[in-house]
């Protein structure tokens, strides 16, 4: 008895191994039906929590691309929404789908480079002309307008921002139809000027200033901002009118590119009326 | 004394999510795997008792299983590791044995020394490992194969792992 107690802790690390490895090997065979142990259940339930976390920390990296996803679903839908159509036919007809043309084609678009703070902001933006971006279509979002299309390229295209000294927007009171020109108001760029108002008209402040769609680039109704301030200076016809942007122009991400599919046959129209003259 | 002990369980959990969370998503060309857990018992100190080493290898075994749902293969292969240290590290003694608080690691022991001890230990686990796995010996040169490029992956991050401890040991 004692030589196999000598015996036993003589050799004992050799005895703890071989205890382990038999336990390991029992585990192994039984891989099949671990789940009948409660101890590995537990764990599980433990390293499982911890993957959902893991999990939620990924979900916040794709983010990104999840965003790009809906914007360009956004401008699919834009698109197919009813106010990119225009009639056809005179009011009377408004039930049958052939009575509108698409009008507007909205293109999603990612701002790649924008500035605010000289007099004349352009963005860059990661669409061109391999996407059909064409010189002198606008941009907006979703919360308004952002400007017009200067200069393209294969795969980028640069916009005069409304933040452009040379930038003016045909605008004009939401429910009233009267128009003037929106001129943004040099270094700020939270603020634009509306010009052309005439005194007759009843404003207050918060009213919404959209576009007029009298230009060919946007479509009607896209919002601008809402009238600040306003003062009608001694002897004048037209209102000072201070309108703050609806869109903050420091933090543009996803943007829309707006085609007029109509503005040649438009641009033909009023030349030839020029012309006659 | 428990600063030490504190430390190795701290080093023993960082090994362990590094291993779960990270290293075991990252596959060399499909099949090459590092396994760098395995360095919670080489660093052990020589100290350490025999039966103690295995019991460690034996939880941290246990763990990295219960991240990948392989319950015994990393327990066999770790605690088979554990049991090899010992006796290797008799076997490979500087004369005069090991002075009383020396580790080790490249800096007390080293260089041929560490890459002695390291190589033998990882070749014998990730070897181990691997023909737990695959549990066939008609796969054998696929295993040994898989078992040598996981090495070699495992030894990379090993000393790139010794290199930090190196700096910031000789700074101080």
């Amino acid at each position: 008895m004692r030589n196999l107690i000598r015996f036993l802790s003589k050799n004992s690390v050799v005895f703890i191994f071989l205890f382990l490895e038999i336990i390991a090997f029992i585990f192994l065979a039984q891989n099949n039906n671990y789940q009948n142990s409660k101890i590995f259940n537990s764990s599980n339930f433990l390293v499982g929590n911890l993957y959902s976390t893991i999990e939620n920390v990924n979900d916040y990296f794709n983010l990104k691309e999840v965003n790009a996803e809906l914007a360009e679903q956004n401008a699919r839908l834009q698109t197919k929404s009813i106010i990119s159509f225009t009639k056809i036919f005179g009011n009377t007809v408004e039930i049958n789908d052939t009575a509108y043309a698409q009008k507007y084609l909205y293109t999603s678009a990612k701002v790649v480079n924008n500035s605010t703070n000289r007099r004349m902001n352009y963005i860059t933006l990661d669409k061109g002309a391999l996407n059909g971006v064409e010189a002198g279509m606008g941009v907006v979002s979703a919360k308004g307008v952002i400007g017009t299309i200067k200069n393209v390229s294969d795969n980028y295209c640069s916009v005069m921002s409304v933040l452009h000294e040379d930038n003016a927007v045909s605008a004009k009171l939401k429910g009233l139809d009267h128009f003037g020109s929106l001129v943004w108001v040099l270094g700020n760029y939270r603020e634009a000027q509306l010009k052309e108002i005439p005194n007759h008209v009843k404003l207050a402040i918060g009213d919404t200033v959209t576009t007029t769609g009298y230009s060919m680039v946007y479509p009607d109704g896209i919002m601008i901002g809402t009238v600040k301030s306003f003062d009608l200076p001694e002897g004048n016809n037209f209102y000072n009118i201070d309108v703050q942007f609806s869109v903050d122009y420091r933090q543009l991400s996803h943007v829309f590119i707006v085609k007029n599919k109509q503005k040649i046959e438009q641009q033909n129209l009023e030349e030839l009326s020029v012309i006659e003259e | 004394m428990i600063v030490e002990i504190l430390k190795y369980i701290g080093s023993f959990i960082l090994l362990v999510l590094f291993q779960g969370l990270i290293l075991n998503n990252i596959e060399f060309g499909g099949y090459a795997n590092p396994y760098l857990y395995v360095v919670f018992i080489l660093m052990l100190p020589f100290e350490t008792p025999s039966w103690l080493v295995l019991v460690i290898g034996f939880v941290l075994g246990l763990t990295i299983d219960v991240f990948t749902s392989t319950y015994g293969m990393h327990v066999s292969a770790t605690v088979f590791m554990a049991f090899a240290r010992t006796y290797l590290i008799k076997l490979i003694q500087p004369r005069g044995g090991y002075d009383f608080g020396l580790k080790p690691n490249v800096q007390h022991m080293g260089l041929t020394w560490f890459l002695l001890y390291s190589v033998i230990l990882i070749v014998l686990h990730h070897l181990f490992l691997f023909f737990v796995e695959s549990f066939k010996i008609t796969q054998f040169f696929s295993t040994i194969w898989r078992a040598f490029t996981s090495v070699s992956l495992t030894l990379i991050m090993l000393f790139i792992l010794q290199l930090f401890n190196y700096k910031s040991t000789t700074k101080s």
